[in-house]
């Protein structure tokens, strides 16, 4: 069992998986335990720093969906703010995804903000994020809109995401980011 | 006025505002969760400064990481900066930079783009 789990993590060039409840403590932790591992496996600088710009801005986006998301507790499906996230290292990217459940009246709104995104080129990714930094009311936790964006532009990939049929009341929301190693 | 200083942490920047000897410094990593928790004390910390500035103030900005809940409250704190230099006063935002950290020069473009203050880009 253990072995099939190793090869499995192997195959999939997998770094890093948790599954559970996300804490600001817990996000501290995984940025310092990988931001040795990239100095350990000494990684350029500049990649480094774009791993952990888009690292910091994917565990904080669940961060704050968690804290916002109210929990029922008799939606036995969803009764605990867990969340999955993963850090990977493939020959070309490094890979961060994180999947946590979504309310299912949320999907339309995220899903649009996705595909502007993703429509975006460097350029208008760098407008419409000065148009959301300058304009964008700022939300109780801080959270500016800007999140997406930012990973966007750090990336320099289209963002890969899913949303997986729950139940009737939610779903479950992945998505990757990828950072070039060249 | 009293001075500001705030020790970095792990995902806090160090912050030296100092009047007395004209020093106004942010240096670091800027990603807290609740930045705007972080940065309330910042700007306050502006707002009453800037009842009786120095002749000249040079704001001083190094991060090295910064979030996008930081960025809001940096904007924030420029514009407050700005209102100081539109009021007349001589006021001065030094963006630095790594020099191969092309994502903080843009950042720093993106925020001179949108301010009408002296905002300079220094690459160190």
């Amino acid at each position: 069992m253990t072995y099939s789990y190793y090869k499995n993590m192997q195959l999939n060039n997998i770094i890093f998986v948790y599954q559970g409840e996300v804490t600001a403590d817990l996000v501290s932790s995984i940025l310092h335990m990988m931001e040795n591992k990239l100095d350990g496996d000494g990684e350029d600088k500049k990649i480094k720093k774009k791993v952990f710009n888009v690292m910091v801005e994917c565990l904080q986006n669940v961060y704050h969906h968690l804290d916002t998301l109210e929990v029922n507790v008799s939606d036995s499906e969803i009764n605990d703010r867990t969340a999955l996230l993963m850090i990977g290292k493939e020959e070309k990217d490094y890979y961060v995804i994180t999947g946590n459940h979504i309310l299912n009246n949320r999907i339309a709104a995220l899903k649009s903000r996705l595909e502007r995104v993703n429509n975006c080129d460097k350029n208008e990714l760098k407008t419409l994020y000065q148009a959301i930094l300058n304009d964008g009311e700022m939300s109780e936790k801080g959270t500016a809109g800007l999140g997406m964006i930012d990973i966007a532009r750090k990336s320099g990939q289209k963002l890969g995401y899913d949303f997986h049929p729950v139940s009737e009341k939610y779903s479950f929301f992945s998505l990757e980011a990828k950072v070039a190693r060249v | 006025m009293r001075n500001l200083i705030i020790e970095p942490t792990a995902k806090t920047p160090k912050v030296i505002l100092n009047s007395d000897i004209n020093v106004f410094e942010i240096s670091g990593r800027s990603i807290p969760e609740d930045s705007v928790g972080f940065y309330r004390r910042i700007l306050d910390w502006v707002d009453e400064y800037a009842k009786s500035p120095n002749p000249k103030t040079n704001f001083k900005f190094q991060l090295e990481y910064f979030n996008t809940s930081s960025s809001k409250c940096l904007l924030d704190l420029f514009r407050k900066l700005e209102k100081l230099s539109k009021s007349g006063h001589d006021v001065v935002i030094t963006w630095c930079y790594d020099a191969d950290d092309e994502d903080m020069e843009e950042t720093g473009e993106d925020y001179k783009a949108l301010l009408e203050v002296p905002f300079e880009l220094v690459s160190v």
